[in-house]
């Protein structure tokens, strides 16, 4: 297969952005393609992840930050425990994720990127989940307000989902937390 | 044998029958479980898709407080197993991670706490053989698939629970219960995970897999460990038979519900209820 990329400005540099980020060395894959083979979505995405390695490699730009896996991975940790060469590879799609989301990339199928948000929201809140709130949220963001509208009164009913938002957390502990890497954040800018 | 116990998000919502199952068992083998006062969220695959430092700091707010117990810490989530472990690699193998960490929590951590997931404390501090002895019941030849999924074992370097390809824990307690564990290739595939709900078409292909796995290898149930997993493979079975037709009809059980039941706890002290494929099947069997 012939991998295209397309070299831009955003292309310099982005590969060892994302090895410092994730903190791995990516020379030393030579694309055994064993992450792919033991990856759960490869057969569903467009650029399994012996692929984003190689684009990385090419000098590939943000144009990266939009391959579908991004956003898919299950974060299964597959291809690491299988890697020969012991490369990270769910703390690159990580980075990816990460830039992602500073480049303000559009939402993909899904909008992990929304739920992610929403799920961290109810624990800087609560000082823990909140399934009905961050829930709530996701759907409102992603207009999908029927999906698994049917399994909703089976699992109040089993009370299978808590309905009354979390308590006993320490919650200034939580709020500190996210406080504080808020504030690391803005001081690296 | 005492423990500080983070219970983790879920067993207060979705894996409630985890969580009361895990504290009855413990009580009937003299496993003194001691709740962390305060525990916060682990953050879990959010944190760690968002935040480096996020992804250390909230499991290590919760592994100081174990520290101050003087206790190791037992977990029942997979995912909660995971975190904690990884933010333990990570204070002990990155000094700047560490110093951000103390920052943020406002303590130093230094990642020596030890993290346990509850089947390791059946396993190397109760015992087989101890467990054995406690059985009332047996599951009488059950075919069990026991289903790792991915964060108890992976990655394996941070975890070093049982063999990453094929481990055996879930199998060793299933055969003293009488059951009989099978021999099958998905114990750690992935069930979709996280995406359950962002990517539920993702989720549907992945849980059907190993669903269909299960039931080719001749499985009366599948037993998991992990919260995520339970609620993947149980509530996505309508959507799979809507998807494809396939209709498993396969109860995912926890670990601790089978080894409760067995120890002759009430099914209704052990959440069966909440189930959503009902286990009826599973309790007949029962002797």
């Amino acid at each position: 297969m012939t991998i295209r990329i397309k070299k831009d400005k955003t292309s310099h540099g982005l590969l060892r952005r994302v090895e410092k980020m994730a903190d791995v060395g990516l020379s030393g894959c030579f694309q055994c393609k064993k992450c792919d083979s033991g990856c759960p979505v490869s057969n569903l995405t467009e650029s399994p992840p012996s692929e984003i390695i190689r684009r990385l490699h090419l000098g590939a730009g943000n144009e990266l930050l939009t391959s579908d896996l991004v956003w898919m991975c299950v974060s299964c940790e597959t291809c690491f425990a299988r890697c020969p060469m012991e490369i990270d590879i769910p703390s690159v799609i990580d980075a990816l994720r990460i830039l992602a989301v500073e480049q303000r990339t559009p939402a993909p199928e899904g909008n992990v990127p929304l739920f992610n948000r929403a799920f961290l929201k109810t624990v800087e809140i609560f000082g823990r989940t909140y399934d009905l709130g961050m829930i709530g949220a996701h759907k409102i963001g992603t207009k999908t307000y029927m999906k698994d509208a049917d399994k909703f009164p089976a699992m109040l009913k089993k009370r299978k989902i808590a309905l009354l938002p979390p308590r006993g957390a320490d919650r200034k502990m939580a709020k500190r937390v996210f406080d504080s890497v808020k504030r690391n954040k803005e001081d690296q800018k | 044998m005492k423990y500080a116990y983070y219970p983790g998000c879920a067993s207060e919502s979705t894996a409630r029958d985890q969580h009361a199952s895990c504290v009855a068992v413990a009580r009937s083998l003299g496993i003194d479980l001691a709740e962390i006062e305060g525990w916060i969220c682990c953050g879990t695959t959010p944190a760690h898709q968002t935040d480096r430092v996020l992804a250390a700091s909230l499991p290590a707010a919760n592994l100081v407080r174990a520290q101050k117990m003087g206790l190791d810490i037992v977990v029942t989530c997979a995912a909660c197993y995971s975190r904690l472990k990884m933010a333990n690699h990570e204070v002990v193998h990155h000094p700047k991670v560490r110093e951000h960490v103390k920052e943020v929590i406002g303590q130093d951590y230094d990642g020596a706490v030890r993290v346990r997931h509850f089947v390791e404390v059946l396993l190397e501090d109760v015992e087989v053989g101890r467990i054995r002895n406690a059985l009332k019941h047996s599951l009488n030849g059950l075919m069990v698939a026991c289903y790792y999924g991915c964060l108890l074992v992976r990655p394996p370097e941070v975890n070093q629970f049982d063999d990453p390809e094929n481990p055996t824990s879930l199998d060793r307690l299933v055969t003293a219960m009488g059951g009989e564990s099978l021999d099958w290739p998905h114990k750690v595939e992935c069930c979709g995970g996280a995406l359950s709900l962002t990517r539920t078409d993702v989720v549907v292909k992945l849980s059907d897999a190993v669903l269909t796995m299960a039931r080719a290898a001749g499985a009366d149930c599948v037993a998991v460990a992990c919260p995520m997993c339970q609620i993947n493979l149980d509530l996505r079975q309508s959507d799979i038979k809507k998807e494809t037709g396939r209709d498993h009809n396969l109860p995912i059980i926890y670990i601790t519900q089978l080894l409760g039941l067995c120890l002759g706890i009430s099914a209704d002290k052990l959440g069966l209820k909440k189930l959503m494929v009902s286990p009826e099947s599973i309790l007949r069997r029962l002797t």
